[in-house]
């Protein structure tokens, strides 16, 4: 039990002169970026990459809630508003919230925070973003030839068979982006083992890292699966054999397992790491070390095993049998245990902190409030008997958009927020970034928990048009997006503002803990000057806290 | 730390050993395939293919020396697939015996082509 | 002390000094030494390696679930595979195997003429065995039996087609994907063959040749369960 010398936080450097090396200013041209391979520069490739594909993916929901603003179908045919909803689910989906905080949050994150050079596997990380454009741009082409109208799920029989549209173009782009979250993830695994700094061992990661790490195995267990079913999908398609057409033999609850056993862990791929943002900030705004750091931690890892063992939950009136439907509910309500850790932990880690309510926290209470309204959903859609009520109405639509939008896109706010001033060496106007984050909590409430209502009522999801008794409700939501909308343009301003206007941030703006605040900001582009040692667990914010760990 | 370069190799021969067995599996497999077993065809080829992996896995793979984490490793991807394998084919067990309506619904086709054509 | 600075060649990124440059693969600058980019290297492979077993879980399931439900069928259709050539090139590509293992031997103790002859008929035995792949998909062909292309079940009476259909598209996208992924790792000995006839590896450094040799021992193992389970379908 040494007490005497600990030193709270890492050793903090002088803000550097101005003339100094960076990654941002060590080499210019588009050559330089292109051909990088320092893992900030490529998560900032990332962050332009995705940015756009939200916007794309934006746009469809636009159209969407332009349409259902009035209850015939009058602004778009049906064909058209399927191609819609389809297309804006595999963009948001795919190319926007899997990747999202790994590539680019976690890219910037991961060898900063454990005192690492780079990654493992610098020119594999080019190479998945490569592969990231690739895919991307494929699904981009299938959708300016004509679009794809299956649904984000490409269901069989209707993809195979009936649809007339670009089901294989569509499918070969999300099955380029498997790769590239796989090559991201292998990076992510073999750097956390084999790449932490002196010291730093298992339970000093910050919780970031643990929930990166298990993101990384989902995506490697699982993305495997989806590509191979969407090569199944697209050899059905192009020679007619039978491989889930019940006509010709098949089985198309098949393809309804294999596609599910990806994409509802999927549905973790997105949260986890969003989890880790939150961990993060919670921590750093109310100035206490996280409370229960073992369990959160082992709850990532607890949601990852468990993420695989639920996905029949989607398919309880597809004829999926009974039996195996009960096994599933049952297994369903177990992932709520590690969630609910993770939500009381958060919860009692700010009770008597001394809570700072800057921007990236109003995001993490966000998360927590939305994210725990769209688990406890998932809940009642968990319980076989009321799904077979509300399944393929609105209610699921809110659920799962409270996990995504209320959960992942706000951890990413709140986490972009929070590390702005190490990626770019400025602040942002905190003033116009907590008007942002009220507008899009605004917003964001009155789009979707009005469709909880809508589905409850039996209003269902994918048609065009609807019964005039649930037009308030509709105009609402629609209404509701426009704020949505607005408070995401937002910080896109304030952000580029800031590039050039925004105050210099100093190596430490929130005189927070952790490796990546230890070097100066933007970092250097081999991350420290000197690799640290690391001496102490995560998140020591007192004299008291170090002495009880020391 | 200790030199790592020539930390443990095997004598050729424990190779070529290594290779005898997988021969000789591969023909009882064969053999197998051949015998009057029945139902357990496939269980018994499954194993004898374990079995090769094992080998392979241990010997040519270096599975004997390699640490731990290569061990999780192997074996989470195992659990994971033997997750996918067994949840869905638990569903494919469990359903109720419909080869009745199979019947009818290929005599309800057959009634319908004739009265099309 | 010698054998600390022979792991630890040094402490600065690229540079080793007092070293023979020829024998060098450059240290990358991420790493602390050879011998974590080696265990990086490794281990990086077996991640890869764990992802592969799922790619191949995926139809392995689906070819389960149909070879219960129709396994009337799918034994006829098995009984067309010619198991003299399936056994054969099993025995090949476990040749293969062997001369990997001997290579990734002959490396660790500083044998490259071996490690490049060894590679060398690695290399052979694996265009073997995609060579009778290549016979037997031709016989099948002249047989009617592709699916969705050029497909017949007259061979046997009372089959039902589309179901031994099914089974020859498991057969041909199963051994397809397993011939890609040969195609792979073929391409990779050939890099490695030159690089090692250039002087490129030595003792110290040559976690390529092992990292290569784990991925085609997999392939192998993936073979090893691909043909009792499409070759040797009884009753």
């Amino acid at each position: 039990m040494t007490t005497a010398t600990v030193e709270p936080r890492p050793q903090m450097r002088e803000p550097r002169p101005r003339g100094r090396i960076d990654y941002l200013n060590v080499d210019f041209g588009a050559r330089s970026w292109l051909l990088t391979t320092d893992h900030k520069r490529i998560a900032i490739l990332y962050l332009v990459s995705i940015t756009l594909m939200f916007i794309v993916g934006g746009l469809f929901a636009v159209l969407i809630r332009l349409e259902l603003a009035t209850p015939p179908g009058d602004l778009v045919s049906a064909d058209t508003y399927n191609r819609l909803f389809t297309m804006h689910g595999v963009v948001m989906l795919f190319f926007f919230l899997i990747p999202v905080i790994p590539s680019v949050l976690g890219n910037f994150l991961v060898p900063l925070m454990i005192g690492a050079k780079d990654l493992a596997f610098p020119r594999l990380n080019l190479a998945s973003w490569y592969v990231y454009m690739t895919g991307a741009l494929v699904a981009l082409w299938a959708m300016l030839a004509g679009g794809v109208d299956t649904g984000w799920t490409f269901y069989t029989p209707f993809s195979t068979r009936s649809s007339h549209s670009y089901v294989i173009g569509t499918a070969v782009g999300v099955l380029i982006l498997g790769f590239s979250s796989i090559l991201t993830a292998l990076n992510f695994v073999v750097t956390i083992h084999r790449m932490r700094a002196p010291g730093l061992t298992w339970f000093r990661l910050p919780l970031f890292i643990w929930s990166t790490y298990a993101t990384s195995l989902i995506i490697l267990l699982g993305t495997p699966v989806i590509t191979v079913t969407l090569l199944l999908l697209a050899a059905e398609r192009l020679l007619g054999i039978g491989i889930f057409d019940p006509r010709l033999g098949g089985d198309p609850i098949l393809f309804q397992h294999l596609f599910w056993f990806y994409s509802h862990p999927a549905v973790y791929i997105m949260v986890l790491p969003a989890m880790g943002v939150v961990s993060e900030l919670v921590t750093t705004f109310s100035r206490k070390t996280i409370f229960g750091y073992h369990f959160v931690a082992f709850a990532s890892i607890a949601i990852a095993v468990l993420g695989f063992l639920v996905w029949g939950h989607h398919m309880f009136v597809s004829g999926q049998s009974v039996y195996a439907s009960l096994i599933f509910s049952f297994l369903s309500y177990l992932v709520a245990v590690p969630s609910a850790i993770k939500v009381f932990n958060w919860t009692a880690t700010l009770h008597k902190g001394s809570v700072a309510f800057q921007t990236p926290l109003l995001y993490a209470f966000g998360f927590i409030a939305l994210f725990t309204i769209g688990g406890l959903t998932g809940l009642v859609l968990a319980a076989t008997a009321v799904d077979v009520h509300v399944h393929d109405t609105y209610f699921v639509v809110a659920h799962f958009h409270y996990i995504m939008v209320g959960g992942t896109v706000m951890a990413y706010m709140g986490g972009l927020h929070y590390w702005w001033p190490k990626m770019t060496g400025r602040m942002y106007p905190e003033g116009w970034a907590k008007l942002g984050a009220l507008i899009i909590f605004v917003g964001f409430n009155l789009t979707f928990f009005p469709q909880f209502v809508l589905g409850y009522q039996g209003m269902p999801r994918r048609y065009h048009e609807y019964a005039p008794e649930f037009q308030v409700l509709n105009v609402m939501s629609s209404a509701g997006a426009t704020i949505l909308g607005a408070g995401y343009a937002l910080p896109m301003f304030y952000f580029l503002w800031s590039l050039r206007s925004g105050k210099e941030a100093g190596p430490n703006p929130w005189g927070a803990t952790g490796l990546e605040w230890a070097t100066s900001s933007p970092p250097p582009p081999h991350n420290f000057e000197t690799t640290p040692t690391v001496t102490l667990p995560p998140y020591i914010y007192s004299r008291k806290e170090a002495d009880v760990v020391g | 730390m200790e030199a790592q370069a020539p930390s443990h190799v095997q004598s050729s021969w424990a190779y070529l050993t290594i290779f005898a067995a997988l021969v000789v599996l591969t023909g009882t497999t064969v053999g197998a395939a051949l015998a009057p077993l029945g139902h357990w065809h496939i269980p018994v080829a499954l194993l004898i293919a374990a079995g090769k992996a094992i080998l392979i896995y241990l010997f040519f793979m270096h599975g004997l020396e390699s640490g731990r984490l290569v061990w999780l490793i192997v074996m989470g991807a195992l659990l994971c697939l033997s997750i996918l394998l067994s949840f869905t084919l638990a569903d494919y067990r469990s359903r109720p015996d419909d080869s009745h309506l199979r019947g009818l619904r290929s005599a309800a086709c057959e009634q319908c082509r004739t009265t099309s054509g | 002390m010698l054998s600390a600075n022979l792991v630890k060649p040094g402490v600065l990124p690229g540079a080793l000094p007092h070293e023979a440059p020829a024998t060098q693969e450059p240290l990358a600058s991420q790493f602390a030494d050879l011998y974590q980019q080696r265990e990086v290297a490794t281990l990086g492979m077996w991640v890869f390696l764990a992802t592969e077993i799922l790619f191949f879980g995926g139809p392995l399931t689906a070819y389960a679930i149909y070879g219960g439900r129709f396994s009337d069928d799918f034994v006829a259709a098995s009984e067309r595979l010619s198991v003299p050539l399936g056994a054969l090139n099993t025995v090949v590509l476990l040749g293969s195997s062997l001369t990997v293992a001997l290579a990734v031997r002959a490396a660790r103790l500083g044998q490259f003429r071996s490690v490049s002859l060894l590679v060398l008929a690695t290399i052979v035995l694996g265009v073997v065995f995609l060579g009778i792949k290549a016979l037997e998909y031709s016989h099948d062909y002249a047989e009617g039996l592709i699916p969705g292309i050029r497909f017949t079940a007259e061979w046997r009476p009372g089959v039902e087609a589309r179901h031994a259909e099914l089974f020859f598209f498991f057969y041909f996208f199963l051994t397809l994907l397993h011939a890609v992924h040969m195609l792979v790792g073929l391409a990779a000995w050939a890099v490695l063959l030159l690089r090692t006839l250039r002087g490129r590896f030595s003792v110290r450094w040559n976690a390529p040749i092992e990292v290569a040799g784990l991925y085609w021992h997999f392939v192998d193992v993936v073979w090893v369960f691909l043909f009792p389970l499409l070759y040797l379908l009884r009753h």
